[in-house]
């Protein structure tokens, strides 16, 4: 689960951190209206979306008066802003997030992830700091320095002091760098985050070190342990599909193809997908409704892929293991005449009891078109959605 | 011969009362595997399909010689179990848990690595559909009729797709030696690599089939592996080529967040160091097929 940058330095800054003062805003008058609150002459309007990149994107913005927030804010409230980390359609800006500025001597970026190599807790860093790290690793390779947190003991200090030598940091300020590091580590630990990250950090020309933005991701699986973290999600920033599906137990993820898929088991949802691909259609989504194919959950199923305006036809991929086909087959059923289903449907069940699944199939009097193989059914997919195009009508799975 | 279990090792259940650890204990039963007890604290003196139940790991492996456990224990504190399993000499778990916190993990690794070597116990999972080997054990919760007994090995993180592969080759003839599930999240108890391992040096597997998925760095380490030690040839297949970067695909460690952890780089890495990879799910068993006919 991702937070907005103001609730993540408010997170922070609870761990020791040091951040500008800033304040929320829902509104260009209450923007304005903090900026005047907190004084000085230039603020830093940012939009607050669950993104990176914003500042390319016209989503920060330097302010030196009253005037200025305002115009600023009229522009980014309601808009939907297109980061290289938004996809096409943007993220939705309701809330502004108004900071004094500081005076910039240098950057640096700083990021702890859950490092799979090494299966531990990894610090990276690098004096390129306000580059994305993906431009960091690409153009200045040798910039970056790293360090691995031992479980059993934590992050040492040694370990933060190695790295402000490392980003020749100025010795007076080594020990704020260790505090920040310590502060960022024990935030990531105690709230089982599986990222944070501050890019840039900066020195400021009157010898401070601060977190200028912050990023944080947490752990879906620790958010039960977490209850003041979960209250911090923010829906507005979700797929709506995918949200919904997931207040439903259904692990949906949308796509821009045409093909719908209901399969169970993740890998198997993967190579689903794959296969539609590979028979010349486009997957529309991922959607795993989890080893237990029940009618209830194939009829939640089919009522999430068909909210999708784009699908054209949907291919259920089932291999009972546990379940059995026939009981499959019957909820398969169950569900297509409960839900109207105007499009294709085809359906491949493999397994335990297969035959018997596609007899009930056969016999439900419903136009299902049945597959025996994987490449079958996306083939028989891909190839009814053609066929519906070129006759120029829909097929009526259900009357 | 098989890796990690065979038809005598005697194996607990830990949350063995749970509702779905008892439908997969009878199953377990069902299919041969010597199961000879089960932990849940509190517990202590009721049984389970006539199957003792203990407060404590410690305590069933004093009354019942248990080398190897299954945890079905809810994810907050499943990590606790393995960890209880560890230091009570369990010598193989495996955890079936979905959704345990990944820094649980980190703790989980460390504290097995407290144990010297010879006595480390060795973790498959969790998020996983458990181990097999056909006609000896089933420790898990996978389909036991789809796998004939054989000489192909099985490794991969996702439970259906494992399936897939298993009755492809059943419909081909062809049968497997032990499939192991490592599971689908990003901190696991094993890696590909450490299969592979298993496989490379039992006499009974001929061939191994290697099903990846998006993310992580563990078929690149297989390859590694693969290039410069195993003599024995490798199919793979990976999954999610049409998967979007940066979101998490069901799996909690199915995300492409680096370079070399899409679908087309992993065939790519595989492909580059001999192994045959097969494009399609569907061709999984009929290339097995082939690169058995050829070796």
């Amino acid at each position: 689960m991702d937070i907005h940058e103001y609730q993540a330095k408010e997170v922070l800054a609870g761990f020791g951190v040091t951040v500008p003062e800033g304040a929320l805003a829902y509104s260009p008058e209450q923007a304005a209206y903090r900026a005047r609150e907190m004084g000085g002459e230039r603020w830093v309007v940012k939009a607050q979306v669950h993104a990176g990149g914003r500042g390319k994107a016209g989503g920060v913005k330097v302010c030196a008066s009253d005037v200025e927030i305002g115009e600023a804010c009229e522009d980014m409230f309601g808009m939907k802003l297109v980061t290289h980390q938004t996809g096409p359609d943007g993220k939705g800006v309701y809330r502004v997030y108004v900071e004094a500025a500081v005076p910039i001597a240098r950057e640096i970026y700083l990021g702890f992830v859950l490092d799979r190599t090494t299966q531990r807790i990894m610090i990276v860093a690098s004096a390129e700091g306000g580059m994305e790290i993906e431009e960091i690793s690409a153009e200045k390779p040798e910039s970056i320095v790293r360090a691995v947190v031992e479980p059993a003991v934590g992050l040492r200090d040694f370990q933060c002091r190695q790295m402000a030598f490392k980003l020749g940091v100025e010795p007076a300020l080594v020990q704020q760098m260790v505090r920040t590091l310590q502060g960022c580590y024990r935030a990531f630990t105690e709230l089982d985050a599986t990222m944070v990250e501050i890019n840039p950090l900066v020195i400021t020309e009157d010898s401070r070190v601060i977190a200028l933005d912050a990023k944080m991701t947490f752990d879906d699986n620790a958010l039960f342990r977490h209850p003041q973290i979960a209250e911090l999600r923010d829906k507005s920033q979700e797929d709506p599909r995918e949200a919904r599906a997931a207040d439903r137990g259904l692990n949906y993820i949308g796509l821009d193809g045409n093909i719908g898929c209901i399969v169970n088991g993740a890998g198997l949802a993967m190579a689903t997908m794959d296969t539609i691909k590979m028979a010349g259609g486009e997957p529309a989504n991922f959607l795993d409704i989890g080893g237990g194919a029940t009618p209830e959950r194939v009829a939640k199923a089919f009522r999430l892929v068909l909210s999708d305006k784009n699908v054209q036809a949907v291919l259920v991929n089932i291999f009972a293991g546990i379940n059995r086909c026939d009981w499959v087959a019957e909820g398969v059923v169950q569900a297509l005449r409960d839900v109207k289903v105007d499009v294709p449907v085809i359906v491949r069940l493999a397994g335990t009891n297969v035959d018997e699944g596609q007899k009930i199939l056969a016999k439900s009097g419903l136009p299902i078109i049945r597959a025996n193989t994987l490449s079958q059914a996306a083939e028989r997919a891909v190839g009814a959605w053609k066929n519906d195009l070129s006759q120029g009508v829909t097929m009526r799975a259900v009357s | 011969m098989s890796i990690l279990i065979d038809s005598e090792t005697p194996v607990i259940v830990q949350g063995i009362t749970g509702k779905m650890a008892r439908f997969h204990t009878k199953d377990m039963l069902e299919y041969g595997t010597n199961i000879v007890g089960g932990v849940v604290p509190g517990k202590g003196g009721e049984t389970v399909e006539g199957l003792p139940v203990f407060d404590t790991v410690e305590e069933a492996v004093a009354a019942t010689g248990a080398e190897a456990s299954l945890v079905f224990v809810p994810p907050p504190f499943a990590a606790d179990s393995i960890m209880e399993a560890a230091d009570a000499g369990i010598r193989y778990c495996v955890c079936i848990t979905d959704g345990v916190p990944a820094q649980d993990m980190i703790r989980v690794k460390r504290y097995m690595y407290r144990y010297p070597k010879e006595r480390r116990m060795v973790l498959t999972g969790p998020n996983c559909a458990g181990t097999i080997s056909p006609g000896k054990a089933l420790l898990g919760i996978m389909p036991g009729h789809i796998y004939e007994k054989g000489h192909v090995g099985i490794v991969g993180r996702s439970g259906t797709l494992g399936y897939e592969a298993a009755s492809q080759l059943k419909d081909l003839g062809l049968g497997v030696s032990t499939s192991v599930g490592i599971g689908g999240d990003p901190i696991n108890g094993s890696s590909f690599r450490d299969i592979l391992e298993r496989f490379e040096k039992d006499e009974d597997t001929h061939v191994v089939a290697l099903i990846g998925e998006i993310g992580g760095p563990q078929e690149a380490e297989a390859a590694e592996y693969i290039r410069d030690q195993m003599t024995k040839p490798v199919v793979a297949y990976v999954a999610g080529l049409t998967a979007p970067r940066g979101r998490t695909m069901g799996h909690a460690g199915a995300i492409i967040s680096a370079f070399g952890e899409s679908a087309s780089e992993k065939v790519e890495i595989l492909s580059s160091v001999g192994v045959t990879v097969a494009e399609h799910p569907s061709e999984i068993g009929a290339t097995i097929a082939r690169t058995m006919e050829a070796a």
